[in-house]
């Protein structure tokens, strides 16, 4: 089913805002996606009529916070296909997930044990393995990519060894779009016992994530990504490895007995809990992926694919214009490079023209030195986003060019 | 000139266009006058950090004024740092020390530019002055 545009621009009213007296253009949601009237209600109206600290008082508001708390866990963890909701840990972003599955880890990474991540990594998906494999004195390893964006997957194999703890990666590439087959993967991992962390924060708000059908043991993401609040985001794991792990934060709420000699903790997922969480974010989150719900994932998927379909044949044409990931496989991202121009260049003048676009890195340095290229332009696309809109987009991308060659 | 008169007559320049187009077209016009930093110093000590894009800057003292050359590989970054060179180069190090940066409000590039640039933007005179000041250090030894 096509999405009704016009309705859904309507629901977020950032969009109809002007920037440099020009109608805005948001093509930057690969870093920040907008927030529809459902999400901003919802956290206002949490704050205007239910707030209260959840898991702890016997009173009214307590209880229903809590009630509220829980409701959210649970459909969050429907929306991405886990089988029960003790598997879904609250944190403050993707970052935070991967960063606290890689601490509890340490204890099972020793001496000339190895990681494996991929070549296309986002810096958070990237460094906290890095500094864990420093710390333990372990081997971080990377599976390469080819010249279209997509992995080498036949090389897994031989990148995994006996000494292979642990294989992080991402399920769509916040620079090439490429939508990495998490499931193949997976399979050749555990193959060889080895558990696979999925970095989702690109992925959620895009294509349909079902973590049992992956059969992944970790998926990460972030709510903002995905329509929601900023600071929220959840870690999805096996409940038999978030038993097994120990927690890396302690406090309140994460505890089940406590005296001067020592803590008993709670049980999952409480005990990657501690402290008061943010409740308000974690209903703004259920609300963010109610709004997808209501959409369709696939119809959502359908209309990017067209997007990123329109856009690409439209940047082509322009001379100079190279495509960065080309994978078959890709969605929502276009990354491009022009011949002799800097992208911050193009970027600065975009945004005259009220066009949000982002330039550089993207955050993902190793992968642009495999490229070979400093950075890119990228134009990253929402449920929102128009064709009209990418035509805005050529028409600027020619004027910027014409005004820097 | 002062650096006071060399910055008004900047002003005065971007006050004649009322708008963004005709203001960066100047911009990378100016980039085109930069007194190119020689290839020799395009190293890793004379990189300022803080800029998006990267820029080159190196100052030398002729018999105690300052002269600034540099180099970027952003064209609208090369017109930003050749304005600035534009405005403090041939003065001495306590005129470049005490000098009133006002002007890049008034020319509305502080705002115009996007926050991260505007942060390159800071970097860049920092590094002027900080060039100065050793230069002043030097002096007065």
């Amino acid at each position: 089913m096509p999405l009704e545009l016009t309705k859904i621009r309507n629901d977020f009213p950032i969009l109809s805002q002007k920037v440099h007296n020009k109608p805005l253009v948001y093509f930057d949601n690969g870093a920040t996606t907008q927030k529809p009237w459902e999400v901003i209600n919802r956290i206002t109206e949490y704050y205007k009529t239910e707030n209260s600290n959840v898991h702890r008082g016997t009173h009214y508001l307590s209880q229903i916070a809590t009630d509220h708390f829980e409701n959210a866990r649970k459909y969050i963890s429907e929306f991405i296909g886990a089988n029960n909701q003790r598997e879904l840990i609250f944190t403050k972003g993707a970052t935070e997930s991967i960063n606290l599955v890689a601490t509890s880890m340490s204890d099972y990474i020793n001496p000339d044990d190895e990681i494996i991540v991929t070549a296309m990594e986002h810096h958070s998906n990237m460094v906290p393995w890095q500094q864990l494999c420093l710390k333990r004195k372990a081997n971080l390893k990377h599976l390469t990519i080819q010249p279209d964006g997509s992995l080498d997957l036949n090389k897994l194999e031989r990148l995994i060894s006996p000494s292979t703890k642990i294989l992080a990666i991402s399920h769509i590439s916040n620079v090439l779009g490429t939508i990495n087959p998490i499931k193949e993967i997976v399979r050749i991992a555990h193959k060889h016992n080895i558990p696979v962390l999925v970095d989702g924060a690109q992925a959620i708000a895009h294509i349909k994530v079902d973590v049992q059908d992956l059969d992944c043991d970790f998926y990460a993401f972030s709510a903002h990504k995905a329509y929601g609040p900023m600071g929220m985001g959840a870690l999805f794991g096996k409940a038999e490895w978030l038993d097994r792990l120990s927690p890396y934060q302690f406090g309140g709420e994460m505890i089940s007995t406590v005296s001067f000699n020592r803590t008993t903790f709670n049980e999952i997922p409480y005990k990657f809990e501690a402290g008061t969480p943010d409740v308000a974010g974690a209903l703004g989150m259920e609300a963010g992926l109610r709004y997808i719900d209501k959409l369709g994932i696939d119809n959502i998927r359908k209309h990017e694919d067209d997007l990123l379909e329109y856009a690409t044949a439209k940047v082509k044409e322009i001379e100079g214009v190279s495509v960065i990931g080309e994978s078959k496989d890709k969605t929502a991202v276009l990354s491009l490079v022009i011949e002799g121009i800097h992208p911050f260049d193009l970027g600065t003048l975009l945004d005259q023209m009220g066009i949000a676009v982002r330039t550089g890195n993207h955050c993902a340095q190793p992968l642009m030195s495999c490229l070979n290229i400093s950075g890119t332009l990228r134009a990253s696309f929402g449920l929102y986003n128009t064709k009209d809109e990418v035509d805005i987009f050529i028409v600027g991308l020619k004027k910027a060019i014409s005004m820097l060659v | 000139m002062t650096i006071k008169e060399k910055a008004q007559s900047i002003v005065d320049e971007f006050s004649m266009f009322d708008d963004w187009m005709d203001k960066y077209s100047y911009l990378i016009e100016l980039g085109k006058e930069l007194p190119l930093i020689d290839e020799k110093y395009k190293n890793e000590t004379h990189l300022i950090s803080g800029c998006q894009s990267r820029v080159w800057l190196h100052a030398e003292d002729a018999k105690g004024i300052i002269r600034f050359t540099a180099d970027s590989d952003a064209v609208i970054t090369k017109g930003i740092i050749s304005l600035l060179i534009k405005v403090l180069s041939g003065s001495t190090p306590n005129e470049i020390v005490n000098a009133d940066f006002n002007f890049l409000d008034e020319i509305g590039l502080k705002s115009h530019l996007s926050p991260t640039r505007a942060n390159g933007l800071v970097s860049m005179v920092k590094q002027m002055q900080l060039y100065a000041r050793a230069f002043k250090i030097k002096l007065n030894n």
